[in-house]
């Protein structure tokens, strides 16, 4: 049995090629609503990939069902669609077989967090050597407008006329809470933020949670218009900056601090000194204060903190797989099939 | 104690026996009953075994829920069940001896362990009167062992506690029953040294158990002899005894090596299929990856991912787990990838009988998808088999691009018989046929790859994991253009997608041998035909109703989907056709429907196999029903021995059959 990681391609003799991002658009017909916040995510990814010294080849785009889902389709690149909610299972597979793989996984808020919701959650605890790109529009949007699992309580859509009844997820919180290392937000309005959040979430080894406030300019248009307008950003926005203190404003005027009791809160930074408010820190080893942070607004009307809110090391799936595979063989030699058939009391008939 | 022999009785010769171990959960019945068997086959006898354990882990103690019973069948000659009746019951307690009971024809042996036939235990077992003393097992000839007693006493110097002493009584038992049947205690002691290395005073009291049992029967003048079932013929070469699990598993590992493929297997556990997994984790080495999922859906999930990346993805499964996969094998089948699902059938619907074998998912197998989803459908029919089977199933979805079925079952996954081990070089050998290359110019002369171009031949399509430049691809479960893989809704497209889809399966028929047909000797009327693991009751049944003077076919399906290509022409050559399965009659519609023929359905579901006692009452029955009388003969090889007269089981008139 060979790996097929290890088979030979030819490809890792010849450096990488230059592209441009017209190499890594599919020759298909983009087809989302006009407008629809999913292409200006689209362009993000795909002027990013010519930036990462990546192979096509080598590159995989997966999803499950929704808008967002159509994704793999506009990459030219090797890429699966699959069925709703499944992406990080699949996932999981072929990332724990082809390390050598860069394997992105597009999901919506229904598709992951809904049906979806128990193997992201698995994914992301076992580290899984994946970029999970979630396109939260706080709707279902394929499906043509009912609420899902991200949208806010009390709110009317076609399958809740009267209201809906349900207190949200917040995505972060919950990838915190399922052990994620590497979890950050960012916002379809902004193309710079994205890619380079995008960026630093390829980079990291083992599974990236990155949550996209993605407008569905059909179904649920203006979700984040409030915090993402480009008049708001500034007062709504708050950039998490690896060693810097937290602080955002037009002026810089407002800052996060921590309370005494653990729990973070928005002061004025004018009357605080510089060296209380809160220095963010993506490596802290325990998820606390990146999941007060995560909770720090409500809901997409409050100033909001995005960029990367946890980078940390932990031993990624498919690597650790492999190194079992590895030893074994080293102790055991590689397996030998006709041991194996004898390897119970076996006995032989003249 | 190697001379297994008494000198003054000298063991009388039998051709074949079959033993039922039994006691509580927790009495290591299942242990005694594989170690028995072990050394039945390094005597180098024919052997089946049939392992009936209780869903509970521990049931109370002394109930007849917790009741744990291991039946080895052994003979001097080829056998294919474990034996309908057992000559030999061994009962640790009274709840054991009652739940067995009505399986005993009458002049069994039973052997008891006395000592546990308290009130208590009686009690619990629902005996208001011991029955040992009320005279109601007159029929039966039984002994009674104090097998608590002598066990604890033996140890008693060994600084065991009594406690932990007693657990030993099932080497006791083991000892004793080896010594009745004249089996060598050694290999078995070699095998306690080393299980129980690290813990020497287990090691002690066990070896001193097993010591004790033997020389319990060398000298307690209990029994008027010994017995001995002499070696079967069996063709030369190496064996090994093998359940079914252990087989699948293995047989993974082949089309792992035979196909260069990296082995990679999604899966959730549960009974009877986490065996495969537990086994095939044992084995990285191989480079075998085994993944236990969140649920069946990630392991089926994950399974197919692997393929996608190039592997040989397995997903094993059983009872519920099959349905929570169906959604993702409709997605392998739309995507065209190889990929293995191993459905280890137990009892249904729903949680239904964990631990007992059914062979009810046959149409869900076949059907259990929304939209036009066939898939090959593969099944063993023996424990060893399950090996060949799985290499079969392997063969077919590398060669086909397809997901396929290995229908196992319970029996089959736990029950063992000995396997002539294959040469490696004799096994298939399986071609992944990974795409190198581009295989289409488009009008403007650029080279593309065309994911659904297929071979004209077996109507496959390219497999190309990522890695190769220039063969980048998207696919996904929406309808696409033939050829190109691009994304397409339009009717007349999808109407040749979906017969092309058909077609790829159904022109496996090409592919695969004809129907396996035992067509016996003269000309037969009745042809019994059946699929999975009734094979070897089947293969009794009709050996019985052959051995009383009739002409009775036998024919097996390996391959339900397709079928074999003649196999409407064998099915033709018959009047009757009898088909026997564990279910309410599943191929018998699947044959009707497919040839117009009048199959007639026998049918049980009762969480165990069918015997091959009822097998043949069924045989006779169409047989007199034909009105052509049975002709006079005395049972020889397959019949039934006098001392287990084949029973009679009602028929329920109606549309079916009903055996016990
Ligand atoms: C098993 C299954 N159930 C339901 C659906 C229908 N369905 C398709 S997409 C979707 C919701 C999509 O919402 P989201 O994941 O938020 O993606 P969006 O369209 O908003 O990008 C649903 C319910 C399906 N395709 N499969
Ligand atoms: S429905 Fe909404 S999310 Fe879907 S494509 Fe249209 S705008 Fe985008
Ligand atoms: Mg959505």
């Amino acid at each position: 049995m060979t790996d097929l990681a290890d088979a030979p391609t030819g490809d890792q003799a010849v450096a990488v090629p230059l592209t441009t991002r017209k190499d890594w658009s599919s020759d298909q017909e983009v087809r989302w609503c006009p407008g629809c916040g999913d292409y200006s995510i689209l362009a993000a990814v795909q002027m990013l990939m010519p930036e990462l010294g990546v192979r096509r080849e080598r590159t995989v785009f997966l999803s499950g069902i929704g808008c967002a889902a159509r994704f793999p389709y506009y990459m030219n690149t090797y890429g699966l669609h699959s069925i709703h909610g499944r992406a990080p299972a699949i996932a999981t597979g072929l990332a724990a077989t082809r390390p050598d793989l860069d394997v992105w996984v597009v999901t919506g808020d229904g598709d992951s967090l809904s049906i979806g919701g128990n193997h992201l959650i698995h994914a992301l605890r076992r580290n899984i050597n994946i970029t999970i790109l979630l396109f939260n529009n706080q709707i279902y949007g394929l499906t043509k407008g009912q609420y899902s699992p991200t949208s806010e309580v009390h709110k009317v859509t076609k399958s809740t006329p009267f209201g809906s009844l349900e207190q949200p997820f917040n995505p972060l919180s919950l990838a915190l809470g399922a052990e994620a290392t590497f979890v950050a937000r960012t916002h379809d309005m902004d193309r710079k933020h994205m890619m380079e959040v995008f960026r630093r979430a390829h980079a990291h080894r083992g599974a990236s949670f990155v949550e996209i406030y993605q407008n569905c300019n059909v179904f649920n248009d203006g979700a984040f218009e409030a915090i993402t307008g480009k008049d708001q950003r500034a007062d709504m926005l708050i950039p998490l900056v690896h060693g810097a203190p937290i602080r955002f404003g037009t002026e810089g005027q407002r800052g996060v601090v921590m309370r005494t009791d653990g729990t973070v809160e928005i002061v004025d930074a004018t009357s605080v000194d510089e060296s209380e408010l809160l220095v963010h820190d993506e490596h802290r080893d325990n998820p606390g204060l990146a999941f007060q942070l995560s909770h720090l607004a409500a809901g997409p009307t409050e100033p909001t903190p995005v960029g990367i809110f946890r980078d940390v090391e932990r031993p990624e799936y498919g690597t650790e797989m492999r190194r079992q595979v590895d030893q074994v063989i080293e102790r055991r030699g590689p397996g030998d099939l006709h041991h194996l058939l004898r390897s119970g009391s076996s006995w032989t008939v003249e | 104690m190697s001379d297994t022999s008494s000198k003054e009785h000298p063991p009388q010769l039998l051709d074949r026996v079959v033993i039922r171990f039994a006691g509580d959960s927790g009495d290591g019945m299942q242990l005694a009953g594989d170690r028995f068997t072990t050394s039945s086959a390094l005597l180098g006898n024919d052997l089946a075994t049939f392992p009936d354990f209780p869903a509970e882990i521990r049931a109370p103690a002394g109930t007849l829920a917790g009741v744990s019973a291991f039946q080895v069948h052994i003979s001097d000659h080829d056998i294919s069940t474990p034996g309908d009746a057992p000559n030999v019951l061994v009962a640790m307690n009274p709840a054991a001896l009652r739940a067995n009971l009505d399986t005993l024809p009458p002049g069994a042996t039973i052997i008891v362990n006395v000592d546990a036939f308290e009130e208590r235990n009686l009690r619990k077992a629902g005996y208001e009167v011991n029955p040992l003393g009320d005279g109601s097992l007159s029929a039966y000839t039984v002994y009674e062992v104090p097998m608590t007693s002598i066990t604890t006493e033996v140890s008693k110097d060994a600084g065991v506690k009594p406690r932990d002493a007693e657990r030993s009584k099932n080497f006791f038992a083991l000892g004793l029953i080896s010594w009745l049947y004249t089996r060598p205690v050694e290999a078995t002691a070699a095998w306690v040294n080393e299980r129980y290395a690290d813990k020497p005073l287990v090691q002690e009291a066990n070896l001193r158990a097993l010591k004790a049992g033997f020389h319990f029967g060398e000298t307690a003048e209990l029994f008027e002899s010994s017995y001995e079932v002499r070696p079967a013929e069996l063709a030369p070469g190496e064996y090994v005894n093998i359940t079914g699990n252990t087989a699948t598993a293995w047989g993974l590992i082949a089309a792992a090596s035979r196909s260069g493929l990296p082995l990679f297997l999604g899966t959730y556990p549960i009974t009877p299929a986490s065996d495969i997994l537990h086994e095939l984790s044992k084995h990285k080495e191989f480079g075998v990856r085994t993944f236990q999922a969140e649920d069946e859906i990630a392991g089926i999930g994950a399974a197919l991912g692997a393929s996608f990346g190039g592997a040989l993805g397995v997903t094993t499964t059983s009872g519920p787990g099959i349905d929570l996969k169906a959604e993702m094998i409709g997605l392998a089948i739309n995507l065209e990838l190889p990929l293995l699902i191993i459905d280890v059938q137990r009892g249904g619907p729903s949680t239904g009988l964990p631990t007992k074998t059914e062979q009810a998912d046959l149409l869900h197998a076949m059907y259990g998808r929304h939209g036009e989803a066939p898939l090959p459908i593969v099944a063993p029919k023996t424990p060893s088999d399950c090996f060949a089977a799985t290499l079969e199933a392997a063969r077919l979805a590398v060669k086909y691009r397809t997901p396929v079925m290995l229908l196992s079952d319970g029996y089959l996954a736990n029950g063992t018989e000995p396997w002539r081990l294959p040469e490696i070089d004799e096994l298939p050998v399986i071609d992944p046929g990974f795409a190198t290359g581009t295989n289409h110019v488009d009008g403007d002369g650029v080279a593309a790859f065309w994911p659904y171009l297929r071979d004209p031949d077996t109507l496959a399509r390219p497999w190309a994991p990522p890695g190769l430049a220039g063969l980048e691809h998207r696919i996904g479960g929406l309808e696409k253009e033939d050829g190109t893989g691009n994304v397409n809704y339009d009717g007349a497209n999808h109407e040749r997608m979906t017969r092309l889809r058909a077609a790829k399966i159904a022109g496996i028929a090409n592919d695969i041998p004809p129907t396996e047909l035992d067509p016996g000797e003269g000309d037969a009327a009745i042809l019994v035909i059946g699929w999975g693991s009734t094979y070897g009751a089947i293969a009794a049944g009709v050996q019985r109703a052959r051995a009383r003077g009739h002409q009775v076919a036998h024919a097996h399906l390996d391959h339900l989907n397709p079928f074999p290509a003649d196999l409407g022409d064998v099915l033709s050559r018959y009047e009757k056709v009898l088909v026997p399965e564990v279910n309410l009659g599943q191929l018998s519609r699947l044959l009707r429907a497919e040839y117009l023929v009048d199959a007639i359905s026998f049918t049980q579901v009762k969480g165990v196999p069918f015997r091959a006692a009822s097998m043949e009452s069924a045989i006779l029955e169409l047989i007199n029903a034909r009105g052509v009388g049975p002709v006079p003969g005395g049972p020889s090889e397959g019949a039934p021995p006098a001392e287990h007269p084949g029973r009679t089981f009602p028929s329920n008139g109606s549309n079916g059959k009903v055996a016990d």
